[in-house]
């Protein structure tokens, strides 16, 4: 199974490289892929020398182009995946269908992956995508079990790619609104989940209050490990009842099903976060591959001291191995 | 005793002019190595930064767009548009990218507050520009510089965490 590691800066994508991913993906400086942070991302030249310095360690680039195209401004999301395509990218990363028409009738050759942003998660969804703009690859949303992921696998025509570290979204990929709700601006469209400018993070006595928009998100007790502050992992008070309405801030982590992963068919493993720093990916990337060459005994303790790393400092394999109905 | 410990005393003593000679010189140095920072930080540039170290008597006030860094003694601490706190090693750590903000943040060990925005580009710009204290410092060292830098080196290597040294 191929290794899919991310990089928000050219600094990541060397550290990803060096630490031994297989393909690492990354963006435009713009709002056609869904991690358009301040500071973050390429300009088509670093993406070039990103290109060739992935090339001659043998590693892959692909480039998302995975946010939703605004009726008029049509030329910015074309012109991402004109770029793409002539710098060299091994594949491209795309979630919306009228780009993906755009990209495999230009460029009949260039390699096509269906990002999560798609939201396919059913063997016609993906089917459909396959046959109708070749698809290669489909990424599956973090919402499917791991049964599931094998039923599916023997029902399309594609390679499957899931994420097994990282941030955790619950929802339904490239769907969610909960964002869009509290701040006029989504992953969908904008390319930011709770975006940073309406973020504000305070100190009330001992507690960190996290505030998105007019929302207040969470308090943080003092010693207790903090997360970020987006709504569907908000602490909130539900009837009589005080705590996590959707999920609590804890982070992904499925590298215990590994194999279970394996045998279900799936061709590539994920590791989420672009937006963070380059020591982050040094060390997960690291971890990740060492713990994929390592026999199944030892992968816990390997994997273990990431857990550091997670939001809340907790990871969970969430539906992955759905214990709820 | 630890590096900030036995800096907190002297910063305590020295007058803060001398000490913001010390650190502009080192700032300017730095700055004028690592000119891809501006062209990541975009308009962000402009904005007012505070960087508190929770252990000194000082923080330090960067206005990147001005190529000014200010020096304040606690707690008469200017106006910023967005602040971070923390322990002096780890502030450090995280200028050189050594550390992973996210997670610092995660533990407590890290407050930020203000212009969240402003605060993520600054992180994200000067995690690009592999900025190597060490060597930026000792380069200003003439014909010391080997010395310098692998003096620095080494105290690095003594303060950061047992993690953030394994991956570079």
């Amino acid at each position: 199974m191929e290794l899919i590691c991310p990089a928000g800066t050219p600094a990541a994508f060397r550290e990803a490289v060096d630490a031994g991913a297989d393909a690492v993906y990354c963006g435009f400086r713009d709002e056609t892929n869904a991690r358009n942070f301040p500071g973050l991302n390429f300009s088509r030249d670093e993406l070039k020398a990103a290109i060739a310095y992935a090339r001659q360690h043998g590693a892959m680039t692909f480039v998302a182009i995975n946010t939703f195209m605004r009726a008029g401004r049509e030329k910015l999301w074309h012109e991402a995946v004109d770029d793409a395509v002539r710098l060299g990218a091994d594949a491209v990363i795309l979630a919306d269908f009228g780009l993906m028409a755009y990209t495999a009738e230009r460029y009949p050759e260039q390699r096509l992956h269906v990002s999560v942003q798609a939201s396919a998660s059913n063997a016609d969804a993906v089917n459909f995508l396959v046959e109708t703009f070749r698809a290669k690859r489909v990424v599956l949303p973090r919402i499917l079990t791991i049964p599931d992921l094998a039923r599916l696998a023997k029902q399309i025509r594609c390679e499957i790619e899931v994420f097994v570290f990282g941030g955790l979204c619950v929802m339904a990929e490239g769907r969610c609104s909960l964002s869009s709700y509290a701040t006029g601006k989504s992953p969908n469209m904008n390319g930011v989940c709770s975006p940073a400018s309406h973020v504000r993070y305070r100190e009330d006595g001992c507690e960190l209050v996290s505030e998105l928009g007019d929302y207040t998100i969470n308090r943080f007790p003092a010693g207790e490990a903090a997360g970020y502050p987006t709504l569907c992992k908000g602490r909130f008070n539900v009837a009589d009842e005080r705590g996590y309405a959707f999920e609590d801030p804890v982070s992904l982590d499925v590298m215990d099903h590994v194999d279970l992963l394996r045998e279900a068919g799936v061709s590539a493993l994920k590791i989420e976060g672009r937006q963070r720093g380059k020591a982050y990916v040094a060390e997960v990337v690291s971890v990740m591959r060492r713990a994929l060459a390592a026999n199944a005994a030892d992968r816990p303790a390997l994997i273990s001291r990431l857990r550091l790393l997670s939001e809340g400092q907790r990871t969970t394999s969430g539906a992955y191995e759905k214990r709820w109905r | 005793m630890t590096v900030s410990s036995a800096m907190a005393v002297p910063l305590r003593l020295i007058p803060i002019p001398a000490i913001e000679r010390a650190t502009r010189l080192v700032f300017s140095h730095v700055m004028a190595r690592h000119p891809g920072l501006f062209d990541r930080l975009g308009d962000y540039a402009h904005k007012r930064y505070g960087f508190i170290p929770s252990d000194l008597p000082v923080g330090f006030l960067v206005e990147p767009g001005k190529g000014r860094i200010s020096v304040h003694r606690k707690p008469d601490l200017p106006p910023t548009d967005a602040a971070v706190t923390g322990g002096f090693v780890l502030l450090l750590g995280l200028l050189e990218g050594r550390l992973d903000g996210d997670a610092v943040f995660f533990s407590r060990d890290l407050t930020v507050t203000g212009d969240m925005e402003a605060m993520l580009a600054l992180r994200n710009a000067l995690d690009d520009c592999n900025i190597d204290l060490p060597s930026d410092i000792g380069s200003l060292a003439g014909p010391f510089a080997p010395l310098v830098r692998r003096a620095a080196s080494e105290i690095r290597s003594r303060v950061l965490p047992r993690e953030a040294g394994q991956w570079n």
